[in-house]
């Protein structure tokens, strides 16, 4: 039996993330490379495929995964919980050919120990035509670009953005059925799609957090099952890719979240959800410098007469800039690389002002990070990060402060 | 190996930088918070007010946990932030009694309003003709020491008939025991009453009514205490179990006393004295001792709280026309001035001071006292604008 490694895509393209690193570590590989054939240029919306992926002989099953070990070390004001160890997630994929282009892919991600065991993916895509997929399963929904893409061995930093965790529900995934396609044009690619899937519940404003969050709706493991409420959530996605410059996506998700009707009576009228979304990235090659964001409003249909904490409007996101500094032998690894990282964290969890003094309200948090990332190969990366940020309260009283070191491993297996 | 030889370098560098802590936000002064246990608890003791401390601050009721359906707010932290003063926007009405007779609007949903709700149902309005009364919550540390303060040393610093003839009263708010709570072995009685000290109108008579009453009236959760749920009326399965209630209730007692700054400036110092001499310490008592307690760290000790914990008729200006207890609508108890200069901390950067937030500034609140306190209240516009702030600074710095 012969062991080789598969990628869904080919070597002259990088993975949005890897920037140049990858392509240096993966293009000097000696082990073949397989492309699909829709994913010549890759997007945001490939990433669930486009990774490392172990392909035993002529199995028809390729597995992968990747796990996360860190470190850390914060501090709120003074008041240090000391060091903690954790290993937030080990997570497994597995991907199969069914038949000419049929495809299935699952990923199975154990949190906290593996007292936490999450189906986060598993899909079927059938290919009537590179611009027409229809994909049914466990999906994710491409909102913003995180989501889709959150894999932490791609990343230079341990903790993933705030915003698309915090404020967004990433990962968010649900039971449904879409489709997604391609079309070329040149060095431009310009690729959709949209599903409808289970969706949120009243939990987004009713939560232990006291704050609108769609993350609370991930509690509800029912969502595989039945909908809250019998309405789809309904999240579509576009993005437009130019070889050279870069990609650029627009997405929304949205739906009614809450019970309004139950057993054919109303309780309560429809409240919606709606959610927007852009994010880019872009490799400048010159300088080997990889830049790319999200930023997301959430609008939520909030009753008037309810806790103001919970606001209707949000908005958030990330900006993360790798630069690198050093690609080339170093020790025993022949292609190993540096990277410098930035990150900037932005949320507003309730944007807006307090009816009876006018005062905007706070409940917001801004973060800088700063990163290096030691990558031995592109699959691996070590990685030490330095987080400071700023936390106001719903007051906006003087921000607590949060710092932290965190150190981790993260690698594709 | 250049290269290996930069990476260890680098990695060095890093690893210098890891042990400094340096890198960490450093400890805000104990004096410029409000929150934090007393000195010399022990480590028991230290377990219980943590565990106070969560169920105070992160415990956030929700609709499965209890909230509502009619509440005023979700948290105990969310009205009461780091223990100080909150936000007009979560101030809470209260409504239906206008004198000692009693409150006439308790079939309509008195004493409280309740005007928030969960998604699909109504919340409470004030019923047609009901006096009422906006309260801003206050800051609440060291309510432990002023719990603990005997019956006779506030009787003795009442004077209901002014008989010193100083224009300044004050007597206690004389309430009925919820039936769960025995009176303190030291406790004065009159008429089968006992004297409140807690709330604005003092009809409170502890820290466990108190806690008891926010549960049920300000988040609509019902306890073995209050078991009533202000939605239907009816007596309900506890939805706080009394072990979190009496650790939210040694919470509060163990939380520490506010700490002075700025005790040695010399507008400071010129400040106090001006306090004294324009009459306000005759209600805002600048010391008290405790009596006896079973939390050692609290008895027997000289605090400084600027209360007298008494009701003193504020002049019409400040009648909202709605009372509790045997109070005046005109009367409110002297609120203790300690971490007076640290409100802003908690209520956005501004201040809302008297019973209702209504003044933007300390000057404003000392403009507003009529009544009682008009004497004082005009020693303080007869002072030259350097002895106005110096009086300014030496509240700031409580
Ligand atoms: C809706 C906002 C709100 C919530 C929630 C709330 N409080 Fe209060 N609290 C107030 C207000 C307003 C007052 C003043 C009430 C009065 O004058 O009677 C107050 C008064 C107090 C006092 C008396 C302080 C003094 O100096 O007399 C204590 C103690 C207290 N609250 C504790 C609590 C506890 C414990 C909880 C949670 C179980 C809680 N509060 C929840 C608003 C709130
Ligand atoms: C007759 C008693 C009395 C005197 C004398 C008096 N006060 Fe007061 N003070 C009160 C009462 C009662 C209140 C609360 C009124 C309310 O909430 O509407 C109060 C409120 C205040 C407040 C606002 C506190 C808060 O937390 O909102 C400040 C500040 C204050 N007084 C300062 C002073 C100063 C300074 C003087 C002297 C110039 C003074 N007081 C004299 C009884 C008095």
């Amino acid at each position: 039996m012969k062991l080789k490694f598969s990628f869904f895509y080919p070597k002259s393209c990088l993975p949005f993330f890897l920037l140049a690193v990858a392509t240096s570590a993966f293009g000097q590989t000696q082990l073949p490379l397989v492309s699909d054939a829709d994913s010549t240029k890759p997007m945001n919306m490939d990433a669930t495929y486009t990774r490392p992926f172990l392909q035993l002989g002529k199995m028809p099953v390729a597995l992968g995964g990747y796990v996360e070990a860190n470190t850390a070390w914060t501090s709120e004001d003074g008041v240090s919980e000391g060091l903690s160890f954790q290993v937030p997630r080990v997570t497994l994929f597995a991907s199969s050919a069914i038949g000419r282009y049929i495809k299935f892919l699952t990923e199975i991600e154990f949190e906290e120990g593996g007292r936490e065991i999450n189906v986060e993916y598993a899909s079927m895509d059938v290919q009537f035509l590179p611009a027409l997929n229809l994909r049914g399963g466990i999906i994710l929904n491409p909102i913003g670009a995180f989501n889709q893409n959150h894999d932490g061995p791609k990343w230079e930093f341990v903790n993933r953005p705030v915003a698309s965790t915090q404020m967004l529900p990433a990962t968010w995934s649900n039971a449904g059925f879409g489709v997604h396609g391609k079309f070329y044009q040149g060095p431009w690619t310009f690729g959709y799609e949209t599903y409808l899937t289970n969706g949120f519940d009243e939990s987004i404003i009713d939560n232990p957090e006291g704050r609108t969050a769609l993350p609370e709706a991930k509690e509800n493991g029912e969502r595989f099952e039945e909908s809250f409420n019998g309405r789809p959530l309904l999240t579509a996605k576009t993005a437009i890719r130019h070889r050279q410059i870069g990609e650029l996506g627009l997405s929304y998700m949205g739906g009614t979240f809450n019970k309004f009707e139950d057993d054919g009576l109303t309780v309560d009228k429809k409240r919606q959800v709606h959610v927007f979304a852009v994010d880019f990235n872009t490799q400048l090659a010159a300088t080997a410098t990889t830049i790319l964001g999200e930023w997301a409003w959430v609008l939520v249909d909030v009753p008037d007469t309810y806790d103001p904490q919970y606001g209707n409007k949000q908005y958030g996101g990330h900006l993360d800039i790798v630069q690198q500094v050093f690609s080339g032998p170093i020790l025993r690894w022949q292609k190993a690389a540096f990277n410098l990282a930035a990150r900037l964290d932005y949320v507003d969890w309730n944007v807006g002002n307090f009816d009876n003094t006018g005062d905007s309200i706070g409940d917001s948090l801004f973060g800088i990070s700063g990163g290096v990332g030691f990558r031995p190969t592109a699959q691996t990366v070590i990685r030490l990060n330095y987080v400071y940020q700023w936390k106001h309260d719903l007051f906006g009283n003087p921000p607590a402060h949060l710092a932290g070191w965190y150190f981790g491993l993260s690698s594709y297996f | 190996m250049q290269n290996s030889t930069k990476i260890l370098f680098l990695a060095g560098l890093l690893a210098l930088e890891l042990g400094c802590e340096k890198t960490f936000p450093s400890a805000p002064e104990d004096a410029t918070l409000l929150d934090g246990p007393v000195e010399g608890l022990s480590n028991d003791q230290a377990r219980q007010f943590l565990a106070g401390d969560k169920a105070f601050n992160a415990e956030i009721f929700t609709a499965a946990t209890g909230l509502g359906p009619l509440f005023v707010a979700t948290s105990c932290g969310s009205c009461h932030p780091g223990d100080g003063k909150g936000h007009p926007t979560n101030a809470l009405i209260r409504f239906g009694q206008s004198d000692s007779s009693g409150n006439q609007f308790l079939h309509l949903g008195g004493p409280q309003l309740q005007h928030r709700a969960l998604p699909g149902y109504g919340p409470e309005q004030i019923p047609a003709g009901a006096p009422f009364s906006k309260l801003l919550p206050p800051a609440n540390t060291g309510l432990g020491f002023l719990e603990i303060v005997p019956d006779a040393e506030i009787l003795a610093l009442a004077d209901p008939d002014d008989l010193d003839g100083d224009g300044i009263s004050g007597r206690p708010n004389w309430v009925d025991l919820p039936g769960y709570l025995s009176p303190r072995p030291d406790a004065i009685a009159q008429h089968g009453k006992y004297i409140g000290r807690f709330g604005k109108k003092a009809a409170v008579y502890d820290l466990l009514q108190q806690t008891a009453n926010a549960y049920n009236q300000d988040m609509g959760v019902t306890s073995t205490y209050a078991p009533f749920d202000t939605y239907s009326g009816v007596e309900i399965d506890p939805e706080v179990p009394n072990k979190t209630v009496e650790d939210v209730v040694f919470y509060l007692r163990t939380l520490k006393a506010p700490i002075a700054r700025n005790t040695t400036k010399a507008d400071v110092a010129a400040g106090k004295l001006l306090f004294e001499q324009s009459g306000c310490a005759s209600c805002h008592m600048p010391t008290l001792r405790t009596g006896a307690s079973r939390i050692a760290a609290l008895e027997f000790r000289e605090i400084a709280p600027y209360t007298d914990l008494l009701l003193h008729d504020m002049g019409p200006e400040l009648d909202d026309g709605y009372t509790e207890g045997s109070a005046l609508s005109s009367e409110w108890r002297t609120p203790p001035l300690w971490g007076l200069g640290l409100s802003k901390n908690s209520q956005g950067g501004e201040y809302h001071l008297l019973h209702d937030g209504r003044a933007n500034s300390i000057e404003t609140a000392i403009l507003l006292h009529g009544g009682e306190g008009s004497g004082s209240r005009d020693r303080f516009k007869a002072l030259s604008d350097t002895e106005r702030r110096q009086l300014l600074a030496f509240l700031e710095s409580l």
